[in-house]
């Protein structure tokens, strides 16, 4: 059997009170995010055809796409960023973006319009 | 005779990061029987199934648990595929398998933390958390996600890993391995470590396979049972042998979740020198008619995952029984006889988690 030892992580303890914290102080330095992170969802509203499969891959229904009216909207506090809608979307005008949307203490959604005339495409924010 | 009087335990306690309660009975200091109940954190997830589609599913059943997600999405992609008799391709189910794997690096060192969170040994529980970090960034550069990976899809894969990405990952194992290593010369040699769990909890091999326990639980009390060697997906083609020990205490199943750690090392390892070019998924075509019953092996013990479908794309019924479900009957018995000081490390070594039970 092998030796009962006692103080074992004492080394380890003398070394960390030398070494750089394993932590960041985040968010006053900024994180470093890999390429892959799945933070937030961006759309070219330009491209898009309105065609709704983004809706209806949603899992957790938080994009409303409006055809009449060419808007595209999601709530970023529903979206649990599983990246279903960039995969269903047929013209790939969805991306799965690093880096999170700013915190905020009220629910919001953000809504896209799509462009008609002006190459452009405007956003508007709605409480 | 000394008195018997019942100490409520759970459902808020320090050592508990999810909810459970037991109904301690004890005669004096000493437990003489437990009454579990569980119930507070039932979300629902199974009825789910009857209002999203099948392939939408996948993201909700990776999120019946934070620790066995990638788990949890390979066992519902596993059964419906074998539902549409979907053949998967080889690539695919080599990444499935690593990243099952790199899951069960990350589920044990969390347990171990948690053990030393338990034991009040604070530096050894920060220590094992560190090291942990590393495989939770290595999620995060190979599937977009530290807990939730949606990298399974029925069919296949979502994501590739490239060469870069492998080499990386071997080194990442190098590292923790290294770092690893002095930890573990605690756990299993430091006196303090041994005297809260050597002796503690004994679960005989006859209780452990009457009582139906799982996983590390059942391998500690010496029973050779992983449902890994049944060779589901590229375990097949993948050498291992379950990791038993035949103490059958706490001690034993804080060595087999060790051992499995260097195993599921090994494995990776072994995985990534065999990985196949190839596709990481096939089309899927129509929906799924018929039901199936799938086992697998979650970093806690083996899973059960049973679908049945009806020709259209809802589901009529999924069903998982997970392994904390499995392991409490013998934790009852486990915590008979034992200090009242020793229950929240007892209970801590089955690794519970009330999420995955409960759903």
């Amino acid at each position: 059997m092998d030796k009962i030892r006692a103080f074992t992580l004492a080394g380890r303890m003398l070394k960390n009170l030398f070494r750089r914290p394993a932590t960041t102080q985040y968010p006053f330095e900024p994180a470093d995010y890999p390429e892959r992170m799945r933070g937030h969802v961006r759309i070219e509203i330009g491209d898009c055809i309105s065609c709704g499969l983004c809706m209806r891959s949603c899992p957790s229904g938080a994009i409303v796409v409006d055809r009449k009216a060419g808007t595209w909207t999601i709530d970023r506090f529903d979206c649990v960023q599983c990246g279903s809608c960039v995969t269903a979307c047929p013209k790939k005008c969805l991306f799965m973006e690093k880096g999170y949307t700013e915190p905020d203490g009220v629910k919001k959604s953000e809504t896209f319009v799509k462009p008609q005339e002006e190459p452009a495409g405007k956003t508007k924010k709605t409480g | 005779m000394a008195k018997r009087s019942i100490v409520p335990f759970g459902p808020q306690h320090p050592v508990l990061p999810e909810p459970i309660h037991l109904d301690l009975v004890l005669e004096d200091e000493t437990v003489v029987g437990a009454v579990p109940s569980i119930g507070y954190v039932h979300r629902g997830l199974e009825t789910l199934v009857k209002k999203k589609d099948f392939k939408q599913y996948v993201y909700i059943a990776e999120r019946i648990c934070g620790i066995c997600s990638c788990g949890h999405g390979l066992g519902y992609c596993m059964a419906v595929e074998n539902v549409m008799g979907i053949d998967v391709p080889e690539r695919a189910q080599y990444l499935r398998v690593i990243w099952v794997e790199m899951s069960r690096i990350h589920s044990h060192l969390l347990w171990l933390g948690l053990l030393a969170d338990a034991l009040g040994f604070e530096s050894l529980f920060m220590e094992s958390w560190r090291v942990r970090e590393k495989i939770l960034d290595m999620f995060d550069e190979t599937t977009g996600g530290r807990i939730i990976h949606s990298v399974n899809q029925v069919g296949g894969v979502q994501k590739d890993m490239d060469s870069s990405m492998l080499k990386h990952l071997l080194e990442t194992i190098k590292d923790i391995e290294r770092d690893i290593k002095p930890l573990v010369d605690t756990f299993l040699k430091d006196y303090t470590v041994q005297s809260r769990l050597k002796g503690t909890g004994i679960l005989k091999k006859d209780d452990a396979i009457l009582l139906g326990a799982v996983g590390p639980m059942l391998r500690a009390s010496g029973v050779e049972y992983d449902v890994r060697m049944l060779g589901y997906g590229a375990y097949k083609n993948l050498s291992m042998e379950p990791v038993t020990c035949t103490d059958g205490d706490s001690y034993g199943r804080c060595v087999v979740r060790i051992k499995e750690l260097f195993q599921s090392f090994d494995l990776i390892r072994e995985a990534i020198g065999k990985i196949p070019e190839g596709d990481i998924h096939v089309p899927v075509k129509g929906n799924p008619s018929g039901e199936y019953f799938l086992r697998i092996e979650q970093p806690r013990g083996e899973a059960i995952y049973y679908v049945k479908g009806n020709g259209t794309k809802f589901l009529d019924r999924f069903r998982l029984r997970t392994p904390t479900t499995s392991n409490i009957p013998p934790l009852v018995e486990t915590l008979k006889g034992c200090q009242l000081a020793d229950v929240p490390v007892l209970i801590l070594t089955i690794d519970p988690c009330i999420s995955c039970t409960e759903r």
